[in-house]
């Protein structure tokens, strides 16, 4: 439905550098834009979560679940992002991405560490020459109440501190009273931005706040929007409210991600976040990846978990598997 | 009138978290009395929910560990309040389970009530009778207190439905442990009510969780479980297979293991099986300069 669309539109527009051709006219002006994401067919909520619940009960066990265990922990997003983090704690975090089961070096690392922008130095030393990406909130996570060059200054630093990975926060109060063109020149400037100094940019997540964005219709709206700007990744929430990635407004996210590539030919990646602390969970969201996008997309590099609490149990399932015996909190570290 | 009625069949479950769920399964299994009769249906626990309990043990050990002694004690005497409350019915269980006339089982109720009182009184007194002021040669106080282990996984007894049980999960609980039970599989009638009992006592769900079904099935993978501190194996008393299979499985993290034992569970029993799921801590804290600036210590 929503490809169909796009393909109507594809002939008429010029795209953003980053993104493809086909769709720029539809951000030419704000009439525009919005034209085009009320355009988009709604969203079918009462399908939308059958369909989620259905692909939550699919049953993985023996060496499908080892595998998985493993990919989603390589997919994590390693996050402390609290006042009160030190940069003591952001090293023993660090530590624990390098090796997080200190008993069975067989464990993957996760993909990346998730930290403030001032963190961002401590996490960069911490981490060098291991593999795993620092990942810095930017934009003044997580209201986003700060003027542009507040934000932009807040995204120049994190990424000359070295971070790989900028993750950003829609402005949701233009979003959610229609300004859709602010909403979309804030993410492009903050593009921008992600650029370094001797040459590449740091990849750019993008986050909506599915919790403030009260439907299902907004969130695909938004997931649209920040494609349409240049986006890397789109990711669900911050955490930080009370309604955070759930298994339906991913699955929405997770099918404009798919619409996306099938109208412009450009892959975008997909980060739910908050809230998924347990492997039955994050196994829920992979085989949501696999059923909606397939294999392309089941890569640390294509999907994450915005997650601190999921990786110690993942790994107590893990020693499960090896040993046969459950495990307990007494034998992950504390983060 | 009266005598057309259909008496309503009671639905057991297990007791988990503070909840009654079924077994994650679905499996039940027939309980007959004594001499073979069909009574009920009670739920056979699989290894899942045996993780599941352990799930709600070890959640509610911060809280019930941290308690006061008095606030434990105090909880303690309520759920023996809630039990005489129920003295005609677990007497009825108890004389159907164990095929006794009802004044022997109403004995038995009475002295597993005695015994629940008898268990909640020491939970302020314990610490004075296995801890205490250690003599030490230098200028410190050195001081020991017990403490709870943690999580204990309780066979319990077979052949006495309610005085064994109560005889294994009071001592258990009172020093701020948190358990999970396994009831007798030929009788856990009365260990499903006492869940009841405990549900609508003060007790915070988690505390005391209980499973019903074969020992041999659950005991496994609680003996196992590496978060787990300790397991107590009444219920393997007889079956010397069972009970090495459990000890060997509890070796593994260097559980305690309280170890099968023939035991009289009418006679007084003791401050053992309190004192098998404790832990020692010793403080040395400094007097300050003692001697040397003449303190009054």
């Amino acid at each position: 439905m929503t490809v169909g669309y796009a393909r109507r539109y594809a002939p008429l527009v010029t795209m953003p550098p980053s993104a493809a051709p086909a769709l720029a006219d539809v951000t030419a002006s704000d009439a525009a834009l919005r034209r085009f994401l009320h355009g988009l067919p709604g969203v079918d909520a009462v399908g939308l979560d059958a369909r989620a619940a259905a692909l939550g009960t699919r049953s993985i066990k023996t060496t499908a679940k080892a595998y998985a265990i493993d990919l989603a922990i390589s997919m994590i997003d390693l996050t402390t992002l609290e006042g009160a983090d030190t940069a003591g704690k952001v090293r023993s975090l660090c530590a624990k991405g390098r090796h997080p089961d200190p008993s069975d070096r067989t464990a993957p690392s996760p993909a990346a560490v998730c930290v403030y922008p001032d963190m961002v130095p401590v996490a960069r030393e911490a981490l060098a020459g291991s593999g795993v990406l620092v990942a810095s909130v930017a934009t003044a996570f997580p209201a986003g109440r700060a003027p542009l060059e507040v934000k932009l200054a807040d995204v120049r630093a994190a990424v000359a501190a070295g971070a790989d990975e900028i993750d950003m926060v829609i402005d949701r109060g233009a979003f959610l009273s229609g300004r859709y063109l602010k909403v979309f020149e804030e993410i492009a400037a903050v593009r921008e931005n992600c650029a370094r100094v001797g040459g590449g940019a740091a990849r750019l997540k993008v986050i909506f706040e599915n919790g403030e964005l009260a439907t299902y219709d907004n969130v695909r709206r938004a997931s649209w929007l920040a494609m349409l700007a240049g986006a890397d990744f789109i990711k669900t929430s911050t955490g930080k409210v009370a309604v955070n990635a759930t298994p339906s407004n991913t699955l929405v996210m997770l099918e404009a991600v798919r619409d996306f590539r099938d109208a412009t030919g450009h892959q975008i990646g997909v980060k739910p976040a908050g809230g998924i602390r347990t492997t039955k969970d994050a196994l829920t969201y992979l085989v949501m990846v696999n059923e909606t996008l397939g294999d392309d997309w089941l890569s640390p590099h294509w999907f994450r978990f915005g997650a601190s609490g999921l990786l110690n149990d993942l790994l107590m399932q893990r020693q499960k598997l090896s040993s046969g015996r459950y495990s307990g909190p007494d034998y992950v570290t504390v983060d | 009138m009266s005598t057309d009625r259909l008496s309503v069949l009671k639905t057991y479950k297990l007791y988990m978290g503070g909840k009654f769920p079924r077994s994650e399964s679905g499996r039940v299994y027939e309980v007959t009395d004594s001499k073979g009769n069909w009574l009920a249906n009670a739920p056979r626990s699989s290894r899942k929910d045996a993780r599941n309990a352990v799930v709600a043990a070890r959640k509610a050990f911060g809280g019930w560990s941290g308690a006061t002694a008095y606030n434990r004690g105090q909880v303690l005497y309520r759920v023996a309040e809630m039990l005489e409350g129920r003295r005609d019915q677990f007497t009825a269980e108890v004389a159907a389970a164990e095929g006794l006339s009802r004044a022997k089982a109403a004995a038995q109720v009475d002295a597993a009530v005695d015994r629940w009182v008898w268990y909640a009184g020491w939970s302020d007194k314990i610490a004075q009778v296995a801890g205490g002021a250690n003599p030490v040669a230098g200028p410190y106080f050195n001081l020991s207190t017990p403490e709870p282990t943690g999580v204990v996984a309780v066979i319990a007894p077979a052949g006495s439905s309610l005085l064994g049980l109560v005889s294994v999960v009071a001592p258990v609980i009172v020093t701020g442990n948190t358990a999970v039970v396994v009831a007798d599989e030929f009788a856990p009638l009365p260990a499903l009510s006492l869940a009841e009992v405990l549900a609508t006592s003060d007790v915070p769900g988690g505390v005391v969780n209980v499973l019903s079904g074969s020992a041999a099935e659950v005991g496994a993978p609680l003996a196992a479980h590496r978060d787990v501190n300790a397991v107590d194996l009444a219920g393997a008393a007889g079956d010397t297979g069972l009970a090495t299979e459990l000890e060997v499985a509890a070796a593994d993290n260097l559980k305690r293991v309280l170890r099968p034992a023939a035991t009289d569970w009418a006679a007084d029993p003791g401050t053992g099986r309190m004192l098998a799921f404790l832990e020692t801590k010793t403080v040395w804290h400094p007097t300050g300069g003692l001697g040397a600036a003449g303190s009054s210590y």
